[in-house]
């Protein structure tokens, strides 16, 4: 069944008719044309379609999207304001730390949902909180050392 | 070193080349035709030639364009997967054409618009690729010079190039640019003499370290893989798969599926698909087909496909020989007899197979993650029985390939569908039929019969391999009385195989590298002498000695016999082109098997090495994703039925495994450049095998190198 839900994407308050059993992944990437949200497995093990839901690093893939009602998605498109980049995406540059680019997205909002919860993480917890997001490039050593950039960044308030 | 940032360099992405429609780009790039010139952009040269050809074509304005502006196109049907040719092919033509790098955009894999391309694979792109663009380049300069030198009324040997500006050199306000000569004009051609490449010294851009130039794109989510392509109307497939390889279809009942609202059903001969506009509607039509299936799958597993391959019936070739064997027996003091063995892997880019394939006037056009899009192009005009001019693929950012990708089955899939149905179709494959339809890394198996004499040098070596191929099977080392032997040289075929199998990157080297590496380490023991001395005094080749000599001195190795109990191990080899050595640390824990890769040394000999940042990166690349055959990577299957289906139970490497990675590049400016997308991962697997050896003493043979057969192979050195 179809229904009007509501709640923020990006900023912005977005409502849409949608069948509320439909994952999130699917309605961002076709319904709502945010396509930088990758499907990797669609399982929610390798994280590639993670969003931040009030905060909160999720996965999209398995996500019913009448789940979202009334919360704050953030995806890969709004983390960056007015053109300038986020730390965390900065500091993925700076470090060149990815490759084919394809589990990039879901790197970076694990990351940020990861410096949202600790906002100095020691190489330890940076391993353990991105351990379940998988990069069969092997970027795996720069993203580590983005993530902690971009943690100095961010409490540097730059 | 400068390290340049992504507003430094350009980028045009494929399928949307210079902002201009595509209708009117396709007839700018005319055959015959010198340089071409877009007066306001916008250019209207003859038609593309109809037959792509089979070789790189010669006219170099196959490969490059120049604009009123002065901006430079770079074509290549070579497409971007991560491997960082968008930055590295620039700095090459940059410094060839003589124009800024950030003057360069590039144009990839699109089958329209670039030269005929066999595929992106065997890290050919720098080291084959790059010559031909390389000189296409030059020619091109050689013609603007010739022009400028008709223009500004001096001789060729009066003017010096800089930046895309032509000058006198006795006059320097007598100048022109590229932009200027070439503006709004067709001028057609070419030189008699063909100009000689820049010298390395002239470089400016190659040799220097540049940053992913589609970096920022990747990061904000902006870069367009296939799957990201959207089309008025377009519609998602969801197709009927055999449970295992060898199953067929017997009979389909499709009156569940049609009873979604919006699905409709295609079929075609065994191909049964559901489309629908909702994806997840897709999913749940296909939930409703009904079909059954015959069976008729080959007798092999896992646990027995060393086995079955050992006795299968099947051709053999001697690929290397030198000496005699008989006679290097005689010379040997000691005999080591040894079986090694790999399984099957799968390549899990974390994109799946993903096509959109769309008819418009008749004309076919496919977006693929495709390593070959003029191989899926072919395949498309063979398999739908469309005319060459009729098919166009275009081949945006590729998540990840590692030779998985040089089959594109979803392209086909695509193209059938949107044929049928006169819809736009998108097939996205699953996580599932990612691994079900994965052309895999094909097992294998290593025999070696080897000898050395008393002071420890090797006299023999008897090299057999099953179904490994022999890439990476060379001796290597300087062995008197050697032969290579390999079985199964038509790569096994359905007969051996219970499922496609492919090239995984550095294809067979893996594997071959893993045995020989391991065998010299069991010799070197046994001489009582240093791991790495005992290869310095059985190799000849001066770029291998080199590359163990730097490695040794990045790590800080200090010389001691194996094993030694400190976890140190080392192996070598080449790939590619390129020579590469890794010396490596690890923990061994004895009680459960689990071993730890703390560090890994590398060190690369790949002749001029156009990008040393990028190089850096595959080497951590290769090094990092090489952890994965070595410790857990093997494809669990029962004849055709692929029992792993996701990353639940196929396990890649995560960022717990990371040791900390140390590299160093040889500098070898003066030589011509290699590959480097592949060599660093040919020596892990021995590199950590020798490191358990000389942990534990206990030898691995076998990978991938789980807690269980590291136990096993434990409880072998206690008894």
């Amino acid at each position: 069944m179809k229904e009007t839900i509501s709640f923020q994407l990006n900023g912005k308050k977005t409502e849409i008719l949608v069948d509320t059993t439909e994952t999130l992944l699917w309605v961002l990437r076709n319904q709502l044309g945010l396509t930088g949200t990758k499907y990797g497995c669609g399982k929610g093990y390798c994280g590639s379609c993670t969003v931040l839901i009030d905060n909160e690093a999720v996965r999209s893939c398995t996500l019913p999207v009448g789940d979202i009602i009334g919360k704050k998605v953030v995806t890969i498109e709004g983390l960056a304001v007015n053109g300038k980049l986020h730390p965390v995406q900065k500091a993925f540059v700076e470090h060149d730390a990815l490759q084919c680019g394809y589990c990039t997205p879901g790197m970076i909002m694990n990351a940020t949902g990861l410096l949202l919860k600790n906002p100095s993480p020691t190489t330890e917890q940076i391993v353990e909180g991105m351990e379940d997001n998988l990069c069969r490039c092997g970027a795996h050593m720069r993203i580590i050392e983005a993530v902690h950039t971009a943690a100095k960044e961010i409490k540097g308030g730059k | 070193m400068k390290k340049h940032t992504k507003s430094e360099m350009s980028y045009v992405e494929s399928g949307e080349p210079l902002g201009i429609p595509r209708r009117d780009f396709f007839k700018i790039l005319g055959g015959g035709i010198i340089i071409f010139f877009l007066p306001k952009g916008i250019a209207e040269i003859s038609a593309i030639p109809g037959e792509q050809g089979r070789s790189l074509p010669k006219d170099y304005n196959a490969f490059l364009h120049i604009d009123g502006d002065g901006m430079v196109t770079c074509f290549t049907g070579k497409i971007e997967m991560g491997q960082g040719i968008i930055t590295s092919l620039p700095q090459m033509m940059a410094d060839e054409l003589n124009v800024p790098v950030e003057k360069i955009k590039m144009v990839m894999g699109d089958t329209d618009l670039c030269p005929w391309d066999a595929g992106t694979w065997g890290s050919l792109t720098t080291r084959v690729f790059g010559p031909s663009m390389r000189a296409a380049a030059a020619e091109a300069r050689g013609v603007l010079t010739t022009m400028a030198s008709e223009q500004l009324k001096v001789p060729v040997s009066q003017l010096e190039v800089r930046d895309g500006i032509i000058t006198d050199i006795q006059n320097p306000k007598n100048k022109v640019t590229y932009a200027q000569l070439t503006k709004g004009k067709r001028i057609e051609k070419f030189l008699d003499v063909k100009p000689s490449a820049e010298d390395y010294k002239k470089f400016t851009y190659v040799g220097k370290s540049y940053k992913h130039a589609d970096a920022t794109l990747k990061v904000t989510g902006e870069a367009r893989y296939s799957g990201d392509i959207r089309l008025p109307g377009m519609v998602f497939a969801r197709i009927l798969r055999p449970p295992s390889h060898g199953a067929k279809l017997a009979s389909a009942d499709t009156s569940g599926a049609e009873t979604v609202e919006g699905a409709r059903v295609i079929r075609e001969g065994s191909l049964i698909a559901v489309l629908h506009e909702n994806y997840n509607r897709a999913e749940e039509a296909l939930s409703k087909l009904k079909a059954q299936w015959t069976f008729n799958e080959l007798p092999v597993n896992d646990k027995t496909v060393s086995e079955w391959m050992l006795k299968a019936d099947s051709a053999s070739e001697v690929a290397g020989k030198e000496g005699d064997l008989d006679a290097g027996l005689k010379l040997s003091e000691k005999i080591f007899e040894s079986e090694f063995s790999d399984p099957y892997l799968a390549h899990t880019p974390i994109e799946p197979h993903t096509a959109l394939a769309a008819m418009e006037d008749g004309k076919l056009t496919v977006w693929a993650s495709a390593q070959s899009p003029f191989g899926l192009k072919d395949s498309l005009v063979r398999e739908l029985g469309m005319s060459a001019d009729k098919v166009r693929v275009i081949t945006p950012f590729v998540g990840g390939g590692f030779g998985g990708k040089i089959a594109s089955q979803q392209g086909i899939e695509a193209g059938r569908l949107a044929k049928l149905s006169g819809k736009p179709v998108m097939v996205a494959w699953t996580r599932d039929e990612e691994f079900f339809y994965d052309t895999f890394h094909p097992a294998g198996v290593i025999k070696i019969k080897s000898g050395m004499d008393k002071e420890g040098k090797i006299k023999l070596w008897d090299y057999h391999v099953y179904f490994s191929g022999t890439r990476g099977a060379e001796t290597l080392y300087d062995v008197p009385n050697a032969r290579t032997t390999s079985y199964g040289t038509k790569r096994g075929g359905p007969q051996v195989h219970p499922f496609g199998t492919g090239a995984w990157r550095a294809p067979n080297a893996n594997t071959n590298t893993f045995a020989r590496e391991v065998q010299i380490d069991i010799m070197a023991s046994a001489a009582g002498i240093d791991p790495v001395e005992f290869r310095l005094k059985n190799l000849k080749d001066e770029k291998m000695i080199a590359c163990l000599k730097a490695v040794a001195e990045k790590f800080g190795y200090v010389p001691g016999k194996s094993p030694g109990g400190r976890g140190i191990g080392v192996a070598c080899g080449t790939d590619a082109g390129t020579w590469v050595a890794e010396i490596a640390e690890v923990k061994v824990d004895k009680n459960t098997g689990a071993v730890k890769v703390l560090r890994v040394a590398c060190s690369q000999d790949m002749g001029l090495c156009i990008n040393p940042e990028g190089t850096t990166i595959q080497m951590e690349g290769c090094i990092t994703m090489g952890l994965g055959y070595t410790f857990t990577e093997e494809l669990m299957f029962e004849g055709g039925n692929i029992k792993d289906r996701g990353f639940d139970t196929y396990q890649i490497p995560r960022f717990s495994w990371l040791p900390k990675i140390q590299t160093v590049i040889l500098d070898r400016p003066d030589q011509a450049p290699q590959g480097g997308g592949e060599p660093a991962i040919i020596p892990i697997g021995a590199v950590v095998s020798n490191a358990i050896f000389d942990a534990t003493g206990a030898r691995l043979y076998r990978m991938p190198m789980t807690p269980e057969r590291v136990l096993e192979a434990l409880k072998k050195v206690q008894k």
